[in-house]
């Protein structure tokens, strides 16, 4: 559909002085309140920048100062705040692009914080604003455009015929805005953040970042997807938010040392040119590579992550998504990643929806995804998948959530709990990709079983317990969530350390914290408690600092020095600790140890933990795993990995498996697993420097410099609260 | 065809003639670092000239923004305006021809204008013409797969 800009009804608008970037800061961050569309700024205090680096840490601190314990995902003064970080938006580190997109989350009541690529982030900073805050409900629906060539930000009325699907909203956008659409170098210098339908009927929404592609001459959409922070942007009525600005260059960032930062870059341009064909091959199959990887180890979730392996696997497997993607292109989601993970499949015709027959591109599928609604559905067909990963995408759902939801719904088909009649005539049997999709057309058009399906594995596990009779117990079980986040797509039976990557977390079972299952399970290099904790302490820390700075984890460790295993601890890729080092130096001009490093994150980790805390969570009893991330639930569970289970028994629990039942097994297996967990929580909330509840003592956040008065005070009324 | 600066290093005896031109040329000032025409020595007398064949493409199937572009002579061009500087076009480049200096904004590459060839006073150099090879079009071909026609 083609938007005239001039069409658009201009609600108001303001000026702002233009900023200018000083050593990968600005010093200043945008307020817009949605309700009376009053624009503010804030300047952001050397205190702020010192405590809190930038990023997902200037996004908590806005929010906690936006918010109070009481505020609700829908409350008007909760927030959606963007933030970069002082190395976002550097041409030459690969990986270098992300923006920071945080908010109190519908799914679990605390905040939500979510890494996303595409162009907005680093044009938002290059307009002059370190974050910017999304704050009230605006009275219609409404489309903000931030002009950062111009110093000036419009509210327009969204007009009622608008495409609320992403594919063509921001497409329509991307042109209305652009200074000049028939040329393709302004149509890259604007950059839309949207939802979709299905952000408005779940609370899983997500928001799509849009860069514009000038070889596919159309957008491609990058995702914040975890959380719900696209239900959060509806509820507010934004239908996007449009940046512009033109003129990124080398040295957008005012870098204390360019030729360095060149320097760096062009090392890890050269490595990944050398090496990726041999290690990960990010360039050709991006994050899809791990298929058959998780498939051979047994970490691929099928069925609801009742089993980690399957002999189709190999029908998903990376070789097959080389295929489909299309080769030889510079798919990165920012300027300069020659990692280039953002593959997409092109002419890609759907057989389904409302956009049935028709030819798109698929922005993946990412490993997540694959797996997600792939594999963990028992869905084998790529062309399944493909379909899904592109209507979630446009329709603004996230993959993960709708793909753990899906895998919840059809094993209750499989146990019964569900039919025909309760789910509106769909067949949810394992492996059929046309029920899972046609649940998610019903959520996006907000009817029939969609509505409810779109609600979750929390809320579902207890609906189906207590409307339809269900075992409680069992629904718990198998409702694979934590806080209300659906879990991610890796197998964590057999892993303690990732039960606690996945579980001990601040906003959920997402992977980006922590992701220690080869070091756990494959390499046993972290045999005992103490050592799993302090692999729980570092690499939480030191993965938030890619938070913090507007970075990709990719670049880290999915691409390694070739003689990276001859270094101690090469797990840290240590030579990639050093070039971040370098480059945090070589553009803010300050030095910075291995050890500032993790204190940096530890900071806002901290800070993160006290904001749960302040809303009322961040208990022990939070951060449990349900039992199918820890053991076998079921007998035939058990029974498929019977040799594994049985030899543990006699060789970790001490008891001889010979002559008890399958269901004693289970039992025994279950209550060794649940308290080497919570012998696990013990010694990592110890060397987290928490409570026995998971409280941040006021000593621990003296010493690492987060003592802040309103923080103390949160946790040190807490603390007197469980005493 | 392929309009190119054809290099013999046979004849070459590294007086550095070429990228005093090219420096001057481009960047006003007699700099070795700054010639998109680098004299590598190779000892015992010998040298190695190293200047963009315009052939492999590599660094404009790279680029995120499209600044270099091959022109109708199929010279390949790097385009300052659009160039963010990301250096991948350095990287991938197998010969090292493209080009960067330490803290400039765009790299630089030989763009066969043929100002070194008559001061070289050994004939080493030549502007020639050649076929295009079927790299050449690698990616030309990646971008016509994708473009979206037939599309919504």
């Amino acid at each position: 559909m083609s938007l005239d800009r001039k069409s658009l009804k201009l609600l108001s608008e303001q000026r702002y002085a233009k900023g200018g970037v000083r050593k990968g800061y600005n010093m200043r961050t945008l307020h817009l309140d949605l309700g009376s569309r009053k624009i503010s700024e804030k300047p952001v205090s050397g205190d702020m920048k010192d405590r809190f680096v930038g990023g997902k840490g200037f996004g908590l601190k806005l929010l906690w100062d936006a918010t109070r314990p009481e505020t609700k995902w829908n409350s008007p003064e909760n927030e959606i705040v963007i933030a970069m970080g002082p190395i976002c938006g550097n041409t030459n580190y690969p990986g270098s692009g992300k923006s920071l997109v945080v908010s109190l989350s519908p799914m679990t009541g605390v905040p939500i914080d979510s890494n996303v690529g595409g162009y907005f982030g680093p044009y938002l900073k290059f307009s002059g604003w370190d974050a910017m805050e999304l704050q009230g409900k605006a009275e219609r629906e409404t489309i903000v455009f931030i002009d950062g060539n111009e110093g000036l930000i419009q509210f327009y009325e969204s007009p009622a015929d608008i495409p609320a699907d992403t594919h063509l909203l921001a497409e329509a956008l991307t042109h209305a805005f652009a200074s000049d659409p028939s040329n393709a170098a302004d149509l890259q210098a604007v950059a839309v953040v949207s939802a979709g339908r299905g952000a408005e009927h779940s609370p899983m929404g997500l928001l799509n970042f849009s860069l514009y592609d000038r070889r596919r001459q159309g957008i491609r959409v990058k995702q914040a997807g975890r959380g719900g922070i696209g239900t959060v942007f509806r509820d507010k009525k934004i239908r996007a938010v449009v940046c512009r600005y033109k003129g990124v260059d080398q040295n957008s960032n005012d870098a204390a040392d360019p030729a360095e930062v060149q320097r760096l870059g062009l090392k890890l341009h050269r490595e990944i040119v050398k090496n990726d064909d041999q290690q990960c091959k990010m360039r050709r199959q991006g994050t899809a590579h791990l298929m058959e990887v998780m498939n051979d180890y047994d970490l691929l979730p099928t069925k609801n992550h009742k089993y980690g392996q399957d002999p189709r696997g190999p029908e998903i497997a990376s070789w097959v998504w080389e295929k489909l993607l299309s080769q030889n292109l510079p798919d990165g989601c920012w300027y300069g990643c020659t990692l280039a993970c953002a593959h997409a499949v092109d002419r890609f015709e759907l057989e389904t929806g409302p956009y049935k027959g028709q030819k798109v591109v698929v922005d993946g599928p990412e490993y997540e995804t694959a797996a997600g609604v792939g594999s963990n559905l028992y869905i084998f067909d790529p062309h399944g998948i493909l379909e899904i990963n592109f209507y979630c995408d446009t329709y603004g759902i996230d993959t993960i959530s709708f793909g753990t939801t899906c895998s919840f719904l059809m094993e209750c088909w499989e146990l019964g709990i569900l039919d025909k009649e309760r789910t509106d005539g769909i067949d949810l049997g394992w492996g059929n990709w046309k029920g899972a999709i046609q649940v998610l057309h019903d959520l996006a058009d907000g009817k029939r079983f969609g509505v409810l399906a779109g609600k979750g594995v929390k809320f579902l596990s207890k609906h189906f317990a207590e409307e339809y009779g269900a075992d409680a117990q069992l629904m718990k079980d198998i409702a694979l969530h934590g806080k209300g986040l659906e879990q991610s797509e890796y197998i964590s039976k057999e892993s303690l350390a990732q039960q606690g990557g996945y579980y001990l977390t601040n906003k959920g079972p997402q992977h980006d914290e922590a992701w220690l299952i080869f070091m756990d399970m494959v390499n046993n290099r972290i045999p005992t408690f103490e050592n799993k904790a302090e692999a729980l302490h570092y690499f939480p820390m030191f993965r938030t600092w890619f938070g913090l700075q507007g970075l990709c984890k990719l670049p880290w460790n999915d691409i390694e020095p070739a003689d990276n295993a001859r270094w101690p601890e090469p797990n840290k890729v240590p030579e990639h600790v050093a070039n971040y080092r370098e480059l945090y130096t070589a553009i803010t001009g300050e030095s910075l140890s291995w050890d500032e490093l993790i204190l940096q994150s530890e900071r806002v980790y901290n800070f993160q933990r006290s904001f749960n805390v302040r809303q009322g969570y961040g208990h022990r009893k939070d951060d449990y795993p349900p039992y199918r991330a820890m053991g076998p639930v079921l007998e035939d569970e058990y029974l498929a990995r019977e040799e594994r289970y049985d030899k543990q028994m006699k060789e970790k629990i001490g008891v001889d498996p010979a002559g008890k039942s399958v269901a004693e097994k289970v039992r025994l297996t279950r209550e060794y697993r649940t308290a080497q967990y919570d012998s696990l929580i013990d010694a990592v909330f110890k060397r987290r420097g928490w409570t026995a509840d998971g409280c941040p003592t006021p000593e621990h956040l003296r010493k690492i410099g987060m003592d802040l008065p309103e923080v103390l005070a949160v946790v040190e009324a807490r603390i007197a609260g469980d005493a | 065809m392929i309009k190119y600066l054809k290099t013999d290093d046979e004849k070459c005896v590294g007086c550095m003639t070429c990228t005093a031109v090219c420096s001057k040329l481009f960047f006003k000032e007699d700099n070795p670092a700054k010639s998109s025409i680098q004299v590598v020595g190779l000892g015992a007398g010998k040298f190695h000239l190293v200047a963009c064949d315009q052939e492999c493409r590599k660094c404009v199937a790279e680029c995120p923004t499209q600044a270099i572009t091959v022109a109708k002579t199929g010279v390949v061009l790097v385009n300052k305006s659009l160039c963010v500087g990301c250096l991948a076009c350095v990287a991938v480049c197998p010969i090292e021809a493209m080009r960067f200096f330490p803290a400039m904004k765009s790299p630089f590459k030989c763009t066969a204008c043929g100002s070194c060839v008559p001061h070289c006073p050994k004939g080493a150099l030549e502007i020639a013409e050649k076929e295009e090879s079927p790299a050449s079009r690698v990616w030309a071909e990646a971008i016509a797969r994708v473009r979206k026609e037939g599309t919504v």
